[in-house]
């Protein structure tokens, strides 16, 4: 069981006085608890099973405006007696920043509606072991695939933040999350590839034999591939592909790149960076969502914001301390995006094939091309050559090329968003990029 | 030495005894007990921006036979909770029976000194010397926009428990220095990055004004990227500098030829031991011995000591990196590669300092042999396809090779490449040798653990080069 919400706080606020008693001016603390639990299968044999007991707190302390931190995983008391006397000490001989500070403390969360984060249900490693087998029995089903890897992992999570202004909060989460890795083989070529469920209720998992059929379908769909020609082409980049330039736009828009000048989209605020009919939304308050959460690693309350709207840039993503260099209120996003995704478009998934004659359909990335001070970005990739309409033949070793600005303005959304992550796309066309290939 | 018994129900003894109960009837296993202390100190944007410590204390109990491994791990060290993993662990592999190897191999020679890096150094002095570096490099000119220095260190002290009551230790300093730049010019901006680290203390590395050599580095890379244009875009001639390049040996070659990927035949080698796999010339060793490096280990995280195993000697395939696990069931013997990222991890094979010996060509030969191509001087990250072999990496900085002459500095491209036949592809290798500067951390299944990469110039056929310059 993971420990309650009073033990939490009742070694947060021991944290919090000890460090007033020392001197401290203002001090946040986190204690968090998790136990997960995870059974892996490799070819319907067990593979491995493990429990993780974790527990970890992290202080902050100020000095009027200095300020340092301390983590640590041993709430021995005694051991966080040393830990805060050498956070203070460390906090006086730290130079001081004028913009260090506690949130402000009307932005901090009030009322929270129940976002249902929190599933008791618990799976014993048998019953994880029968979706498992089901899993992989799906996927050999075909021949071709020699060998399978699963993973069934539950987590239950709870943790509290208190801090020296009087907030003291905290919730419980649950994960329960299913993958299947399949390897296929055939004429000497050999292709992986994978499905997952990740929810935050048991109920809602897919289904054992769907994430087994599944992966099994994509790694023989690869088999064999060629290697095209360098050329300029249309791109469309699956579901898979399309959350992760979402995932850049969120890391480029943090008040942290933004405040360092070290974003391209630096002082875009208010200005058209994407196509007419793209919009975006940041809603922390999804029930049951992956990314939900009721306040920022803060305590600041996060509204839902339309980050971006008919393809002009109203928000940035602002914690306190990079909204306060910026002259800018914190928006409750220390920590980052939540859940994050593009409003689906207005065309289907078959007519966004059919939009020209020869797309290459990406499926898979690799490597960290993106270079989110110049907005260039550079990755290697899989696919597939779509010719009117039809997925033609695999393609790998590839790369391909071009900048966030020009994608974001050449950018098609299809009208199947769905939430399988924290952060979701559309399927997207993009007009134009570089492939490197022969 | 951390006493990881005081201040607990848990007496050494008590230890022993679950663990030599629990590990009786397995193959493999052990108690692992790890005190970590790190800190880490960072400059920017003319402040102080964070200056943080931590300190983690917990232990991991393994068992393993025949291919299943049942771990627990937990912060809590006491009776009732190695007690409770015991439990899980049992309750796992309680079908299987298994015979429990005792024999480890032993050593006394150490590849680094006890020292605690944090603590050698007096907070003052570190944050007195991340404003130095920042006014240094600022000095350069008002092209620079933006400074972030930092000071990380480590010390680990681990200890291993085997059934019947052996015990292994191990005490693990670790620094790194990073300097990263961003400079604007005529509206343009770049960045350059440069860092130096390994198991010493930072003095060791700083001393001698050798910090303002790294802040150079990191602004010369920087305005090299301020002239840079764009990347062509195809196949052609890749010429590889000498050190940290050869992270394109570790994501290439070194991931396919660990222990795991091969037992379990979803690497691309793992049919090709004793085969050609490499051009004639081409021997790459992968060694844990290297007296400071950021890859090198005493001993594993199994306790088995480190050693120099060769992965390829004159382009045939000679040795997998191995753990206990892939060893035993793979009938040959551990290597010392076993490591995990901390008590929270299951120990896999995994590299240590990949190295690529000389070869006897000079590297302006390469370059002069070279009609269109690319030569690429530093790489930020990199990653591989294990199943299929495909490995890319991004350039940090390259420029272009026009007939045998080298021209302009070329914006970040991603080469791609295929790890089986890139090595058949080396056609000259160099003969100047260099280790890359201390700063590698790879990652699998989510652990990260540092590693080190040497090579010397290497002329490779042919490659994909992903630019946006048809």
């Amino acid at each position: 069981m993971v420990k309650d919400k009073e033990h939490l706080k009742k070694k947060a606020s021991f944290c919090i006085d000890f460090a007033k008693k020392l001197g401290a001016t203002d001090a946040s603390v986190t204690i968090m608890h998790s136990i997960s639990e995870t059974v892996n299968f490799r070819n319907k044999k067990l593979d491995e099973s493990n429990r993780s007991d974790s527990l970890g707190i992290s202080l902050v302390t100020y000095l009027d405006k200095k300020k340092s931190n301390i983590t640590s995983s041993n709430l021995d008391e005694d051991n966080i007696k040393t830990l805060v006397e050498r956070c203070i000490e460390t906090t006086k001989n730290t130079p001081e920043d004028e913009f260090n500070s506690l949130p402000d403390k009307n932005l901090l969360a009030r009322d929270f509606k129940n976002l249902d984060l929190y599933d008791s249900d618990h799976i014993e490693n048998d019953k994880k072991i029968d979706y498992l087998k089901e899993a992989e029995e799906s996927a050999f089903k075909n021949k071709e695939i020699i060998n399978t890897e699963t993973g069934f992992s539950e987590t239950k999570s709870n943790f509290v933040l208190v801090n020296s202004d009087g907030f003291e909060n905290g919730y419980k989460s649950s994960s329960f999350s299913a993958s299947c890795v399949a390897v296929a083989k055939s004429n000497g070529s050999m292709e992986r590839d994978y499905e997952f469920t990740n929810t935050c209720h048991k109920k809602d998992m897919m289904k054992a034999s769907q994430i087994g059929s599944e992966a099994a379908k994509k790694a023989l769909e690869k088999l064999n591939p060629r290697k095209i020609e360098s050329e300029k082409i249309n791109i469309i980049f699956d579901k898979r592909i399309s959350k992760t330039i979402l995932g850049n736009f969120a890391r480029a828009i943090s008040s942290a790149s933004i405040a360092r000048g070290t974003s391209f989209l630096k002082d875009k605020i208010n200005k058209k960076i994407f196509s007419d009919k793209i919009n975006i939304f940041d809603k922390p308050d999804i029930v049951k969502g992956l990314g939900s959460r009721y306040f920022d690693s803060e305590g600041v309350k996060n509204d839902p914001l339309k980050l971006v709207e008919q393809g002009i840039l109203k928000h940035y993503l602002i914690d306190t301390y990079y909204g306060k260099k910026l002259n800018l209120q914190s928006n409750g996003r220390n920590g980052g995006s939540s859940n994050l995704f593009f409003e689906s478009g207005d065309i289907s998934f078959k007519d966004l094939l059919n939009l020209s004659s020869k797309n290459l359909y990406i499926t898979e990335t690799i490597g960290h091309g993106s270079n989110l001070v110049t907005g260039d970005y550079s990755v290697g990739a899989n696919g597939f050559i779509v010719e009117n309409g039809e997925f033609k033949y695999p393609v790998s070793e590839i790369t391909i090329a071009g900048n966030f600005k020009d994608i974001f303005n050449n950018m098609t959304l299809a009208d199947d968003l769905e939430f399988k992550y924290k952060t979701n796309s559309p399927t997207m066309l993009i007009e134009g990029m570089v492939v490197a290939g022969k | 030495m951390t006493n990881f018994f005081i201040k607990t129900d848990l007496s050494r003894k008590d230890a022993e005894n679950i663990v030599s109960d629990t590990l009786n009837n397995c193959d493999d296993g052990e108690l692992f007990l790890e005190n970590s202390k790190s800190e880490s100190i960072i400059l920017d944007d003319e402040k102080i921006k964070s200056s943080s410590y931590s300190s983690d204390l917990g232990y991991g109990l393994r068992a393993v036979t025949g291919e299943v491994i049942a771990y627990s791990h937990s912060n809590e060290i006491s009776k009732n909770s190695l007690k409770q993993s015991a439990k899980n662990i049992n309750s796992t592999l309680k079908s299987k029976k298994g015979v429990y190897n005792q024999e480890i191999p032993k050593t006394n020679e150490k590849f680094y000194k006890d020292v605690n890096p944090i603590e050698k150094k007096t907070l003052d002095s570190k944050l007195e010397l991340l404003k130095e570096i920042n006014n240094y490099t600022r000095s350069k000119g008002t092209i620079v926009k933006q400074v972030t220095a930092s000071l990380t260190g480590e010390h680990k002290s681990i200890e291993i428990i085997r059934c019947g009551g052996e015990v292994l230790t191990d005490i693990r300093p670790l620094v790194r220095f990073n300097v990263s730049v961003v400079l604007e010019k005529n509206g343009k901006k770049e960045t350059g990055v440069f860092g130096i680290g390994g198991r010493q203390s930072y003095d060791e590395y700083l001393k001698n004004n050798n910090w303002k050599t790294v802040c150079d580095e990191a602004f010369r890379i920087a305005s090299t990227n301020l002239d840079s244009k764009p990347a062509p875009a195809g196949e052609m001639q890749v010429v590889l500098g000498p050190g940290w390049p050869a992270i394109l040996i570790h994501e290439a070659i070194g991931h396919g030829l660990e222990g795991d990927f091969n037992r379990k035949k979803t690497s691309a080698f793992h049919n090709l031991m004793g085969q050609k796999v490499a051009s004639e010339g081409v021997t790459i060793i992968d060694d844990g011995t290297l007296h400071n490096r950021r890859g090198s280990l005493t001993i594993d995280d199994e306790g088995t000591p480190t050693e120099k195993t060769v992965l390829i000697e004159n382009g045939i395939l000679k040795n997998f990196m191995q753990d206990r696990l892939n060893a035993r069931l793979m009938n040959t013997k551990s290597t010392g590669s076993g490591r995990r990222e901390s008590y929270k991890h299951i120990v896999l094979p995994r590299m240590r300092n990949t190295m690529m010996l000389n070869g006897k060509y000079h590297q302006e030969e390469m370059i002069k042999s070279v009609t269109k191509g690319i030569f690429a001087v530093s790489f930020g990250g990199g990653q591989v396809d294990i199943t299929s072999g495909k490995f890319v990496f991004n350039c940090t900085e390259a420029y272009e090779i026009i007939n045998g002459k080298i021209g302009s500095p070329i914006k970040g491209a991603t080469l791609i490449g295929d790890g089986p036949s890139i090595l058949k592809e080396v056609s000259l290798v160099g003969n100047n040798m260099m280790l890359d500067p201390g700063i590698g951390t790879c990652g699998k299944a989510g652990q990260g653990v540092p590693v080190g990469v040497a090579q010397p110039s290497i002329l490779i056929n042919k490659m994909t080069v992903g630019g946006t310059q048809l």
